[in-house]
């Protein structure tokens, strides 16, 4: 392969997508390896010792763990095109910033709401939504998070989108009618072939969650 | 190139982490002490997400959560780089950086808590140094993390040097058992001799009655 990368994924990881949009934005080529957490393979235990988990991307033989990281180590090494980062230092504090959030919050939160029930789910549901809010806040009236180019915040951000029905159907509510920016935001990410071509079916999503949320529940 | 504020609460080790680096490239900063029971208008204004500290502000521009400001500081004063120039090599630095902060937050935990929630807290954190001492590499081989020079991850981990100590003595429970992690050991040696880190660390015989005070407070507010 011309680039001499692999990744180790997971279909349904919203970790794995960031990373396989950032490389398709990049225009790299790239061998796909999925891997199966129940049966972790000896290369993901090689590549990632201390967490044992993907996104890990592998270029010339030598691992890169973390799905953000690995999204800034694709951006600094194929810089010349669709940079993801800007290069001003203070731009970049934000971004990283605001990357940071979504990291810290929308996963843990997330999960609730399409996975607990009750009284847990319903202050998941809430707090999501006050998480978006802040979102929109800062996107404001800007095409994405990193202005007029697609951006390491987008890309931090949109897998989630991916969980939108299981979370709506879960959760008996519509995300669109309270955070109608961001869902106009995911609706024009969706537009780029590297997002379309990374986030899985939400239907297939859905059945997936669904399967996980009852074999937790059974447990 | 505008002026440098730092708004922290002494002795937080986010705080230091900052501090350190400012001093390294040789920075100049001015510090503002927050009271975080009584939030400054200039904390809220200029971290209204977090509400916390420690906040740079450059220039008038707020940058917050510390592994951000380091970030911000190695892009903006590049002498006395903090993490290496080759991308693969950085991508192992803020792998370790985001390990380090994550991980140092059962530290903390232990600090902060009693009973079970102390008791799960303290198996992490030692699962946390068992990582570290097997896995981070350079580590036994090499002074610092960041190689001859301190960097980072080096910054990140300061908290094991200096804080976790008192930590253990301030809830009278042990960490970390002595002589069971001689790389560990040996790095906080080679940290805390550095002359720029030995010239700016708080005062041990201050921290003590100040952090069984924060303890003492954060307990009756459970």
């Amino acid at each position: 392969m011309a680039d001499d990368l692999i990744l180790l994924n997971l279909w349904s990881s919203p970790f794995g997508m960031r990373v396989r949009i950032a490389l398709a934005e990049k225009g790299l080529d790239y061998e796909l390896i999925e891997e199966d957490l129940s049966n972790k393979s000896p290369l993901l235990l090689k590549m990632n010792p201390v967490r044992k988990q993907i996104a890990v991307l592998i270029n010339k033989g030598r691992p890169i763990c973390e799905s953000l990281i690995i999204v800034q180590y694709i951006d600094e090494v194929w810089r010349h095109k669709s940079p993801l980062l800007p290069s001003d230092p203070c731009a970049r504090a934000k971004a990283r910033f605001w990357a940071d959030y979504v990291d810290k919050n929308i996963y843990a939160i997330g999960k609730l709401v399409w996975g607990a029930t009750g009284e847990i789910q319903e202050a998941a549901k809430k707090e999501l939504i006050e998480c978006f809010k802040v979102l929109e806040g800062e996107l404001g009236d800007k095409p994405y998070f990193g202005g007029d180019s697609f951006g390491i915040v987008d890309v931090a951000l949109i897998p989630f989108y991916s969980w939108f029905y299981a979370m709506e159907t879960c959760g008996n509510f519509s995300i669109v009618a309270e955070c109608p920016k961001l869902v106009s935001w995911a609706k024009r990410c969706m537009e780029r072939e590297s997002v379309s071509k990374s986030l899985p079916d939400q239907y297939k999503m859905y059945c997936f969650l669904l399967e996980l949320k009852t074999k937790f529940q059974a447990q | 190139m505008g002026e440098v504020k730092l708004l922290g609460t002494w002795p937080s080790p986010y705080l230091y982490r900052v501090i350190w680096a400012l001093k390294l490239k040789g920075i100049p900063y001015e510090y503002i002490e927050q009271d975080l029971y009584n939030k400054s208008p200039l904390l809220l204004q200029s971290n209204p997400v977090h509400k916390k500290i420690p906040v740079l502000i450059h220039g008038g521009n707020p940058i917050a959560e510390s592994v951000i400001i380091l970030q911000y500081i190695e892009d903006k004063w590049p002498q006395n780089p903090l993490l290496p120039s080759d991308p693969y090599e950085k991508a192992v630095a803020r792998f370790w950086v985001k390990f380090a902060d994550e991980k140092g937050l059962s530290i903390s935990k232990v600090f902060r808590s009693s009973g079970e929630e102390q008791e799960k807290a303290l198996k992490e954190s030692l699962e946390m140094l068992e990582i570290i001492e097997e896995h981070a590499p350079g580590l036994g081989q090499k002074k610092f993390f960041g190689g001859d020079k301190i960097g980072m991850v080096d910054l990140t981990l300061g908290l094991l040097a200096h804080w976790m100590g008192v930590i253990e003595e301030v809830t009278g429970v042990k960490i970390k058992e002595a002589g069971k992690f001689p790389r560990l050991e040996a790095w906080i040696k080679n940290f805390k001799e550095d002359p720029v880190i030995k010239e700016n660390l708080p005062e041990l015989k201050d921290m003590l009655p100040a952090m069984k005070r924060r303890r003492e407070t954060v307990l009756a507010s459970k």
